[in-house]
């Protein structure tokens, strides 16, 4: 708990120019991200948990460096990613790394696996090709690919195995933190265990730190330690993995969990809750952003809500031992 | 994956290609006119190079004694008024015709590109400028913008070359802009972004190479047409001069010998209608094979 | 008894073997499939992408692309009649009266230019006589059967302005709207958010049950599958490899391919442990390996797994195509 974060995400907002008028002028915006503050740790995998537009993904690339961030602060390492340039930012840069979802479209299909694997460090230039390709021996023995598949194109591989790929170029910068956004999602389940048990044996193997973007909330419970739920772009849930899932205290948590079709339980009765929409997120709403969704929204929800630990909240609340430990904070005066 | 499209998982079923070359020969038997154009392209090129190997007289050779002679097992395609083999200007005629044709794809076509490829990659005001440019570009007809050049620098087959290039290029700025936007938004490019690569190594090492399937295409479609041009140029005055051979100009002075003397403008005139269309079939064929829904892979 | 037996299933698929030709050879989509749906059952499909489960639903619905596939052998009867013989008006006639597919993207299958309601009154008129009045009413109606408020709204939107949940909402109400005999759902929810996707799979389920229509569900997820079916089939490569009542085949799977693929889920292991996955790859359809299909990855195949295993069934209704499984346990003996 005491170790330095790896990776500091502080406040940050993200919005985008909705529609424009006919100067150009965004007449209204859409906000990506509200407010969003994460702390990756050396060694652990952070899981973040949310439906289509949450805004996990616009979250993902303005860490990545793909979105300019609205306001707020991305501090990798002690640097602040914004305000650092050149030669340290290529640096630091090559301490993240990504893997993308879609392994089909995140390799260029006219490049070797070998120049695939390598592009990182190619980017980086100062290598000879002798050594890129010995480098591509050492990383895709590392993912378990053939060698002799080197020469080969993309194209010629399964989803699995340009899965492996990615994640190979990922680790080729010895990178400390892997984004991993939705890293399995494209692949068929037995696909999706071969490369799930692959990511957590390099996490063993390396001491790697995952930042794990899904909306699979059975694969979150068993890659992360931590996760962050969100919803409409804010935070509204984390803590422990075992805390928040065994125990949910926000409404939405619950739902989502309610909502994941499981083997052993069949269907349970349909809620009103489950067939609302997600509001618009060109006008956010006031106070508590799942309030219209709620089932338990009384007048407290029109005043924003903070993210608050649960313990603070509910001091004589039956909460397991591990919830209190652990930072599980929710964003709700009702929970 | 998991619906419409049965051929598209056959593909993934399908592990390996046979060999490249099988899979040429399957696509070349669906279609057996590229054959055809592939043949004729072939046939045009080796008589490009092989020029004084396949002519069986020097095309510039003036024997006044056999002027006008109709095609006969000694002069093939007859002789000209003044007694030169047309076979043999109509061989040596190609290296005008087509190296002209050649070269004015090749300029328009890298001109082309680059500005393409640029104005994708840089956007903003930039952008915005060339595609104007270009749009003006666009609304010049070849043949006046010739007709210009050739008022202001003189008549000669490089201001016309000049002329038709410049006036191609805004085909080529396009579609390597639109292919260079769509890439740009293509995860394994962003992925190289966030590796940190700059604008150029993208350029260079994705886009480009991408890009380039459609491009060549094009650039083989053009060719059929730009032989035409190059044609008409020289045969309104404009390109080739006397006693230069070329096609167009063969066609040209034919032309006051068409009633009596059918061959002279004939075989001159075949040889642009073959060669046109034969770049036509081979554009046509290599697009269907480039079809990522027909390929090997994807 | 005597009325099942009279009235005709409403899809049954035999022994059906089917091919695609291409460039490298046949590929042998479906090999020796044999589904049976009955009136009122809602039925899975389930396996991994290229198994096939697709495909069979589309060759008794003749959706496949004409001329490009082979039926080499076996028959399809769509309520005790062969599509493969139709004529185009018949088939039209099917499609809409008797059976309605649910595609996965729901924006593809909504002319993006027409109100929703207006497409919705199409189909309905389409198919029944009566006003377009009574065709409003109607498809209000199923709308908000569907749990969505507002449906005089939504009938004057554009399918652009609804959400992904709701298109698909929309779509199956159209599915619906005839009152088919059949509804063939194929991965209807794989693209929507899971407190969407619960609240879709209930709207199937609560509107069949009411309608007594018949469902086959297609899905590469068992478990969204088991929520609603009341029996599943188990493909792989072109292969039926079990089919029983869900419960039965998720509590006691008899083929290894369904043991393995449940074991993959996360849902059933302790955090962090290392997933059961399958070795190897899918086989490839042109020339696909002697005997059971499964054997190269299978860790418990022997010898006489290099023959084709014939399907088996057990006391309760599974049935196994797997050797193996009938060393250990004699067909139609007890076994809890």
């Amino acid at each position: 708990m005491n170790a330095a974060p790896l990776l500091r995400v502080e406040n940050l907002t993200v919005r985008f120019p909705g529609a424009r008028n006919w100067f150009g002028r965004a007449m209204s915006e859409v906000h990506a991200v509200n407010n969003v503050d994460l702390v990756v740790l050396p060694g652990e995998s952070l899981g973040i948990v949310g439906e289509s537009g949450c805004g996990k993904s616009t979250l993902v690339q303005a860490v990545i460096g793909l979105i300019a961030p609205t306001s707020g602060r991305i501090v990798v390492e002690g640097h602040d990613f914004a305000a650092i340039s050149g030669r340290q930012k290529t640096e630091i840069r090559q301490k993240m790394q990504i893997v993308f979802q879609d392994p089909q479209s995140s390799l260029d299909p006219r490049l070797p696996v070998w120049r695939l694997i390598t592009e990182p460090l190619h980017i980086r230039g100062g290598m000879s090709t002798a050594a890129l390709r010995v480098r591509a021996r050492e990383l895709a023995v590392s993912v378990g690919l053939r060698v002799e598949h080197l020469d080969r194109l993309a194209h010629e591989f399964s989803g699995g195995q340009r899965q492996r790929i990615a994640i190979a170029r990922a680790l080729s910068t010895d990178p400390e933190l892997l984004i991993l956004d939705e890293p399995t999602s494209a692949l068929d389940v037995s696909v999706q265990a071969q490369i799930i048990n692959l990511l957590l044996k390099l996490q063993r193997e390396l001491g790697l730190s995952y930042l794990f973007i899904s909306h699979d909330v059975s694969l979150i419970r068993h890659f992360c330690d931590r996760v962050a739920v969100m919803y409409l772009g804010q935070i509204v849930e984390t803590g422990a993995s075992a805390a928040v899932f065994d125990h949910p205290a926000h409404p939405y948590t619950k739902t989502l969990l309610a909502s994941v079709p499981s083997l052993q339980n069949s269907l349970q009765e349909v809620d009103a809750s489950l067939t609302g929409e997600l509001p618009n997120n060109r006008r956010l709403p006031t106070g508590c952003y799942y309030r219209d969704r709620c089932l338990i929204s009384s007048a407290e929800c029109e005043k924003p809500q903070d993210l608050a630990t649960v313990a603070a909240i509910k001091p004589n609340f039956e909460i397991s031992r591990e919830a209190r430990i652990s930072d599980h904070k929710v964003r709700c005066i009702l929970a | 994956m998991t619906t419409i499209n049965p051929e598209k998982r056959t593909h993934t079923a399908l592990a390996m290609p046979r060999s490249r070359l099988h899979f040429l020969w399957y696509l070349t038997r669906r279609s057996p006119l590229t054959i055809i154009g592939f043949l004729i392209i072939l046939l045009v090129i080796i008589m490009v190079i092989g020029a004084p190997f396949i002519a069986p007289y020097d095309p510039n050779k003036v024997m006044l004694s056999s002027r006008l002679l109709p095609p006969s097992s000694i002069h093939w395609f007859g002789t000209d008024e003044v007694g030169r083999d047309l076979f043999s200007r109509v061989v040596y005629g190609s290296r005008a015709s087509c190296g002209a044709a050649f070269m004015i794809v090749f300029i328009s076509m890298s001109a082309g590109v680059f500005l393409g490829c640029l104005s994708g990659v840089v956007g903003g005001v930039f952008d915005s400028a060339m595609m104007r440019t270009m749009d003006v570009v666009l609304a010049l007809p070849a043949l006046v913008l010739a007709m210009a050049l050739a008022a202001a620098l003189g008549p000669s087959l490089f201001n016309s070359m000049l002329a038709v290039a410049i006036v191609r290029i805004p085909a080529y700025v396009r579609l390597s802009r639109g292919q260079t936007l769509s890439l740009r938004e293509r995860i394994f490019v962003k992925a190289s972004r966030t590796f940190g690569a700059s604008n150029l190594y993208i350029l260079r090492w994705h886009l480009l190479p991408n890009a380039l399937s459609p491009l060549i295409v094009q650039a083989t479609l053009d060719l059929g047409g730009i032989v035409l041009i190059a044609a008409a140029l020289s045969f309104i005055g404009l390109g080739a001069q006397p006693p230069t051979a070329e096609w167009g100009a063969l066609v040209s002075s034919g032309r006051s010998f068409i009633l009596d003397q059918w061959w002279y403008g004939t075989f001159p005139g075949l040889a642009i209608l073959v060669t046109a269309m034969g770049c036509n079939l081979l554009g046509d064929g290599i697009r269907d094979m480039l079809d990522p829904r027909l390929g090997p892979n994807e | 008894m005597t009325d099942t037996a009279m009235k005709p299933h409403a899809l049954s698929i035999e022994n059906l073997s089917l091919e695609f030709p291409t460039y490298g050879g046949a590929v042998k989509a479906l090999d020796g499939v044999t589904i049976q749906v009955g009136n009122a059952e809602i039925v899975g499909l389930v396996g991994e992408s290229g198994c096939g489960k697709s495909v069979s639903t589309m060759a008794a619905t003749r959706l496949l692309p004409e001329g490009r596939y082979r039926i080499t052998q076996g028959s399809i009867r769509l309520f005790g009649r062969d599509p493969t013989v139709m004529s185009d008006e018949e088939l039209q006639q099917v499609r809409g009266k008797l059976v309605s597919t649910i595609f996965q993207e729901p924006m593809n299958a909504l002319n993006p230019t027409i109100r929703i309601g207006k497409q919705l009154v199409g189909v309905i008129r389409r198919h029944e006589a009566i006003s377009r009045r009574a065709a409003e009413t109607v498809a209000s109606n199923i709308l908000s059967d569907m749990l969505i408020p507002q449906p005089s709204r939504i009938m004057q939107a554009y399918p652009f302005e609804l959400s992904g949940g709701m298109r698909q909402r929309v779509l199956i109400a159209m599915a619906f709207s005839c009152n088919p005999g059949l509804i063939i759902a194929d991965e209807p929810t794989t693209a929507l958010d899971v407190t969407v996707q619960a609240a879709i799979l209930r709207l199937i389920q609560g509107r069949a049950r009411r309608t007594g229509t018949s469902v086959v569900f297609i899905s590469h997820n068992i478990a969204v599958v088991s929520q609603i079916c009341d029996r599943l089939y188990i493909m792989y490569a072109g292969r039926i490899v079990e089919s029983g009542p869900t419960r039965a085949v998720l509590d006691t799977p008899q083929h290894p391919y369904t043991r393995a693929l449940l074991r993959c889920l996360p849902e059933r292991v302790q955090p962090k442990a290392q997933l059961e996955s399958i070795p190897g790859t899918v086989p490839n359809l042109i020339d696909p390996p002697a005997g059971c299909f499964y054997r190269p990855r299978c860790q418990e195949a022997d010898e006489r797994c290099y023959a084709k295993p014939q399907s088996t069934t057990l006391a309760g209704g599974q049935a196994v195509a797997c050797w193996q499984r009938l060393k250990s346990q004699t067909p139609v003996s007890s076994e809890a």
